[in-house]
């Protein structure tokens, strides 16, 4: 079996090739660099991504991401819980809101000062 | 009398002035219309910046504040909340907030690093009423990322630029349901990586050559009619389809916001919007430099930030007193090549040209020809709108040229 992927890994956005022979992975083709590899084969295996959204927080939300991927299919569940939090402020790029969840902490993307209002 | 000025402190204007600075020059005022540095980065809080300038991937936010920080820490002065309303040739500026009121300012140098803006909606002609629900994509983005609202459950995007692309999953991440992403062309505007991770990821339909042609609905929108178009855009109406939905997203393009360049008199491209401009990103009119989206809008901002500190290096050596043009050269493109940046070379020296094409091409040469005379080739597997392509130029090309031409040749 023949599956085609789009690598997602830069903005290349090279196609990919990967021939399967039931699950096993036989060939990745298509890939200008090794990155592109090894997400063909994540791809076939362990689909990963990274989730990025917003938290709640005083006065309107914070923008936040997983540090690591984690598996495509706890997007949702990733959401769910992120959604049940309110991040503290002041809050700093990189603090860690939320631990170790599916594999990875929810950490903030943005600064925000405990004073700061939407304008 | 102030050495440079830069209008707009988004990633353009941040990363010009990091450059200008670095180039010599202190005596710098950055003017943002927002309360806070960052422009449009702020509100993109997908990743996907900085793989090119950073090896990293980072989040629009977090790319932004690689920036603002070295801002902060060289002390470049900035004014938030400042309207530039005039920008003359010789170089005035005229500009207004709170807290000065109305000041002029003359400058050695201006940059231009404005940004764009969406493509207004009126622009649109569909059929039907004008109910609430209607958005321009960058407006959901905002007001979904920034000000944590959601706009509506039930989406229909039309047009598949990327932040077209990027709202589809945003909201279905926020748990609307996204029925379909409608684009009028045989093909995406957007990046095939988010056709990949945000369409095909939550198995949200791309109709490509689909349009909306009706709009339904008193107060909120109720639905909207969608139909496949023909190869001449036009749409089939045996093929049209209701669907139910209560938001619609308008992803259709972005302009560069010129409004300014206007009236300082710069000579602008009907094809990107943005002014003309030589090799160091110099307008038409010396001493104004232009870079970022207000020059021609761009699919990542890792190039954005490359051209602006072109920009803002070479602003630094015209205020210096080190510029000297001494050929000029006039690249023209041949419609397959939509334009390229620069459109213009003053300079004799190895040059990087960023070129767009009008449609997807696949096994293409891209040649350089001097009248009949192919003086450089490339060969490229596949070219296509949404991405910007870039050929390295050798300045021995230039000796004794006047003009230089860019075609498409398929193979
Ligand atoms: S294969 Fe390498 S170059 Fe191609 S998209 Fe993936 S990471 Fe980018």
């Amino acid at each position: 079996m023949t599956r085609e992927l789009t690598c997602i890994v830069c903005p290349m956005g090279c196609g990919l090739k990967v021939e399967l022979d039931n699950d096993k992975i036989v060939s990745v083709s298509g890939n200008t660099c090794p990155r592109g590899k090894q997400y063909a084969i994540n791809e076939c295996t362990d689909p990963q991504r990274t989730v990025t959204t917003t938290m709640r927080c005083d006065g309107g939300v914070v923008s936040v991401k997983t540090d690591h991927t984690i598996s495509k299919d706890k997007i949702f569940e990733c959401m769910t819980i992120i959604n049940s939090y309110f991040a503290p402020l002041p809050i700093h790029i990189g603090d860690v809101i939320i631990k170790d969840i599916f594999g990875a902490n929810i950490v903030a993307t943005q600064n925000k000062e405990a004073a700061w209002t939407i304008n | 009398m102030t050495d440079l000025v830069i209008i707009g402190g988004g990633p353009a204007g941040m990363s010009a002035a990091l450059a200008a600075y670095e180039s010599g020059i202190r005596d710098i005022l950055i003017l943002e219309r927002d309360a806070a540095l960052g422009g449009i980065l702020q509100q993109c809080i997908h990743n996907g910046f900085g793989l090119h300038k950073f090896g990293q991937e980072l989040t629009g936010p977090e790319y932004a504040w690689k920036y603002e920080k070295r801002v902060h820490e060289l002390g470049i002065p900035y004014k938030l909340n400042t309207m530039v309303l005039d920008i003359t040739y010789n170089k005035v500026i005229t500009a207004t907030n709170a807290e000065d009121g109305m000041f002029e300012i003359k400058a050695k140098a201006i940059i231009l690093a404005m940004g764009c803006r969406e493509r207004p909606k009126g622009a649109l002609n569909i059929a039907g009423t004008r109910p609430a629900g209607i958005y321009s994509a960058g407006t959901a983005q905002k007001l979904v990322n920034i000000e944590g609202y959601m706009p509506g459950k039930n989406v229909v995007i039309l047009g598949s630029g990327d932040i077209g692309l990027i709202m589809a999953r945003r909201m279905t991440l926020e748990g609307a349901k996204v029925q379909a992403v409608c684009e009028l062309m045989p093909y995406s505007g957007g990046l095939a990586r988010n056709i990949e991770q945000c369409l095909n990821d939550f198995n949200i339909p791309l109709k490509l050559s689909h349009t909306v042609i009706e709009i339904h609905g008193k107060e909120r929108l109720s639905g909207v009619t969608i139909a496949k178009v023909d190869d001449r855009r036009k749409p089939i109406m045996s093929t049209a389809e209701y669907i139910p939905c209560d938001t619609l997203l308008l992803s259709v393009g972005l302009i560069p916001e010129n409004e300014l360049s206007k009236s300082a008199d710069i000579e602008l491209s009907s094809v990107t919007g943005g002014a003309v401009v030589d090799q160091d990103r110099q307008t038409s009119v010396s001493g104004i430099f232009a870079c970022g989206n207000v020059l021609h809008v761009h699919d990542l901002v890792d190039f954005v930030s490359d051209e602006a500190e072109i920009a803002g290096k070479c602003a630094a050596e015209y205020i210096n007193g080190e510029k000297c043009s001494n050929i000029s050269v006039n690249l023209k493109t041949d419609g397959r090549i939509r334009y390229t940046v620069p459109q213009r070379i003053t300079q004799k020296k190895d040059i990087t040209v960023y070129f767009r094409v009008s449609d997807v091409f696949r096994n293409v040469r891209i040649n350089i020809k001097n009248g009949d005379k192919t003086v450089f080739s490339k060969k490229k597997n596949k070219v296509a709108p949404g991405e910007m392509e870039s050929i390295q130029l050798k300045a021995e090309l230039l000796d004794g040229v006047s003009e230089l031409n860019l075609e498409l040749e398929e193979v």
